[in-house]
């Protein structure tokens, strides 16, 4: 979806309200937006898209496709986009081919609603602006727990209990909704309960994966106990497919993402009585650690190298004015994410990712190999979960691809 | 036709061929003989919303300098070919090692990434082709027998699996024979096993896969017989027919022989088509439990971070090779057509 703006910007300033504060941008030049295409993001970029006057133009490209283009489109002089919008992992590529800019001096220059927590700083240079914090949270019926005088579980051996009573006593046969579709799904199903146990995934120091040991097998067997109280087409169940399991009442519990949220508690969707019942914690722990098994996220911004100095300061302004307090102040913007923007107050959406922070989960690692070990995961633990294979051999599966992967990439000799 | 007369008239064709066919896997073959430089690695402070920790990072300066001095990134020979990845040489002599039984090795060599991809992908390729061929024999004389009438609309209509986008056909496939869906909740229905998922079971995933690519291909199958069947002589029917012949035996003694050749190419085109059999896992989620030569190459490029070209030269290369031993028998046939005609 690549739109000119120029000529609706008219429009959505109307639609905006005269009331909003409008958008004065010193200099001229080009701001050039590509990002994820979620109800959150599209909030940002669209307040980023009001800049647009006689001396600045904007042009915005939302999809879900961005992670794959990203690379190419900041790698030509001049980049085809001056900011791109990113997540914690989808930084890392960028930041491996060097292709974004340093944003010290325009933070100092423009960036007086920021807070420190939102500056992404590696190595001393801020090369991120996050401005919303993102990970999995444990969402559940109220109503089903209680009329089954079931406490809210708060580790997975309570949650498997739970599931269990849920099942003896007839009320549900698949009590259990996680995402476990071979693929990104899986794989950060695994990296979270790993997380669960506090181990580091890799020998320090080096790309040398760490999983295949006591804390990778029993997280494994505790994803494999989640299976019993599934569906039978677990194997293709994923995020964005959890909302109709939801609302036809055939799950008490799921594991997902606090950026998605909004649209289980959504009182005028398609289930009010259900979206009503729905709450959300922190995720679960396991194995006696305490602490929360998921990772979080944050997206962000980060700008492109390859850009003129005009186009850089028009695009972090732009930016700047799609971040501030204002756009937290409208109830409905406020309540699609846990922003970290100015002026935000904690909504119910996000309870959770405030939840997980304060238990002590982790965010999800930077390092560049991480996303090989994601893919290799993803890819081989599909036949452990449908007894095909021994969590021993699974694991064996993913360092064998695992390595061969970081290998071919230049991570380990 | 005289050598140089020969040689002008092709002339064209054989510069497309070089420019669209031999330089593209010229430069595969030469890609996969190359992997990425050995990256250099720094430790850094990472600091953001959720506090600072030391991470490890990409020197993208000192990579770049690398990088120019070697585009093609470092030399590895063969090892991508043999890297476990592919075909496995080290992994399989492991295995090997620690199996007694030819069952158990075979067991093990066969979850190994490209063998497991192979056996799925040579499965559908042998499964799929035949059915297709005799499927699409019977439709087309089944139609054939229709009265004029209604004989455009049958047609019609038996092309429209053809005509559907795999994706999509698939896709479509995919939602009925969910555990709720209509195909899926009938078959529970059916067996009398409320747990029963086309979805999970490996075996089920394959054979809704076949079905489906049969599903798909049929109509092809069917129009060339369908076109073939125009052609069949009446002189030798109507004589077959004054000597006695039933419908089969015209059907065994003279359709058949007739539309061999037809029979010959729609094997050909699907044995080609099946080998790269690939939107239908996508469309059906099925990468658990079946993943094929193009799905392995697809998975290469897209689901990492950074595409793994080499590992999808190597096995686009295999692949190629993969096709040419699936169609040696044809072209051997076809030489020495040539040389006896010579």
């Amino acid at each position: 979806m690549n739109k000119t703006l120029l000529s609706t910007t008219a429009a959505l300033i109307g639609l905006a309200g005269a009331a909003a504060a409008q958008c004065t941008i010193e200099g001229e030049g080009s701001v050039r937006i590509l990002a994820n295409d979620f109800q959150a993001l599209h909030a940002v970029v669209a307040r980023a898209a009001e800049c647009a006057s006689d001396t600045v133009e904007v042009t915005t490209n939302e999809t879900t496709e961005h992670k794959d283009i990203q690379v190419a489109a900041l790698s030509t002089d001049p980049a085809a986009y001056t900011v791109a919008v990113v997540a914690n992992g989808s930084l890392v590529p960028l930041l491996n081919e060097g292709l974004t800019r340093p944003l010290d001096d325009l933070v100092e220059q423009y960036g007086q609603n920021l807070q420190e927590s939102q500056l992404i700083r590696i190595d001393g240079q801020i090369m991120a602006i996050a401005f919303m914090a993102n990970s999995q949270m444990l969402h559940y019926r109220a109503d089903i727990l209680e009329e089954n005088g079931i406490a809210v579980p708060t580790t997975y051996e309570e949650l498997i209990e739970a599931s269990a009573a849920l099942r003896e006593a007839g009320v549900m046969e698949t009590p259990l909704y996680a995402s476990f579709k071979p693929g990104w799904d899986l794989g950060e199903e695994f990296i979270n309960m790993y997380m669960g146990s506090g181990q580091p995934f890799f020998e320090p120091g080096s790309a040398v994966p760490a999983i295949n040991n006591e804390a990778g097998i029993a997280a494994l067997e505790m994803m494999k106990q989640m299976t019993e109280y599934m569906g039978p087409d677990m194997m293709t169940y994923n995020s964005n497919e959890a909302q109709p399991y939801w609302e036809n009442e055939e799950v008490a519990f799921m594991t997902g993402w606090g950026s998605r949220t909004a649209a289980f508690i959504d009182e005028n969707g398609a289930t009010p009585e259900i979206a009503a019942e729905t709450e959300v914690v922190a995720m679960p722990g396991w194995g006696g650690n305490g602490i929360p098994a998921t990772t979080l996220w944050w997206d962000g911004f980060a700008m492109a190298k390859n850009i003129s100095d005009e186009d850089a300061a028009v695009s972090f302004q732009a930016m700047m004015y799609a971040l501030s307090p204002e756009l937290v102040a409208d109830p409905e913007t406020a309540a699609l994410a846990a922003w970290l923007v100015n002026g935000y107050e904690p909504q119910p959406a996000a309870a959770g990712v405030i939840a997980n922070m304060q238990a002590g989960a982790a965010p999800y690692p930077m390092t560049p190999y991480m996303g090989l070990l994601h893919t290799a995961l993803g890819d081989n633990l599909a036949e452990f979960l449908q007894g095909q294979e021994s969590a021993e051999e699974a694991l064996e599966d993913v360092v064998a691809a695992y390595t061969t992967a970081a290998t071919e990439a230049g991570f380990i000799q | 036709m005289p050598h140089r007369t020969f040689s002008l008239f092709i002339l064209p064709s054989l510069l497309a061929m070089i420019l669209f066919v031999a330089l593209p896997i010229g430069s595969v073959v030469y890609q996969s003989l190359f992997i990425e430089h050995e990256q250099v690695m720094v430790e850094v402070e990472n600091c953001g919303p959720f506090g600072c920790t030391i991470e490890r990072r990409v020197d993208a300066e000192a990579m770049r300098e690398l990088r120019e001095a070697q585009p093609a990134g470092r030399f590895n020979g063969i090892g991508t070919y043999l890297n476990a990845g592919h075909l496995a040489v080290d992994r399989i002599g492991e295995i090997w090692e620690r199996t007694d039984d030819w069952g158990t090795f075979l067991d093990q060599v066969m979850n190994l990434p490209l063998y497991k991809a192979l056996i799925f992908t040579l499965s559908y390729t042998f499964i799929v082709t035949p059915f297709v061929i005799i499927l699409g024999f019977f439709i087309a004389l089944g139609v054939n027998a229709l009265p004029g009438l209604i004989k455009g609309p049958v047609i019609f209509f038996s092309l429209l699996p053809m005509i559907v986008t795999p994706l999509i056909g698939s896709l479509v496939l995919y939602w009925m024979i969910d555990s709720r869906g209509i195909i899926g909740s009938a078959l529970q229905t059916l067996v009398g096993d409320p747990t029963l998922s086309l979805k999970a079971s490996p075996t089920l995933t394959w054979v809704t896969l076949f079905v489906y690519g049969i599903w798909h291909s049929a109509p092809f199958a069917f129009v060339v017989f369908y076109a073939g069947l125009q052609g069949v002589p009446k002189d030798t029917m109507e004589s077959a027919m004054v000597d006695g012949a039933s419908r089969w035996e015209r059907v065994r003694f003279v359709t058949i022989p007739y539309l061999m050749p037809l029979a010959t190419f729609i094997a050909l085109m699907q044995l080609m088509d099946n080998f790269r059999v690939f939107e239908p896992i996508v469309g059906f989620s099925a990468e658990a439990n079946a993943t094929s030569l193009s799905y392995l190459i697809y998975s290469d490029l897209r689901s990492a971070d950074s595409p793994l070209f080499a590992s999808a030269a190597a096995t686009s290369v295999l692949t190629t090779l993969g096709v040419i031993i699936l169609l040696m028998p044809v072209l051997v046939r076809t030489w020495r057509d040539f040389n006896r005609k010579a």
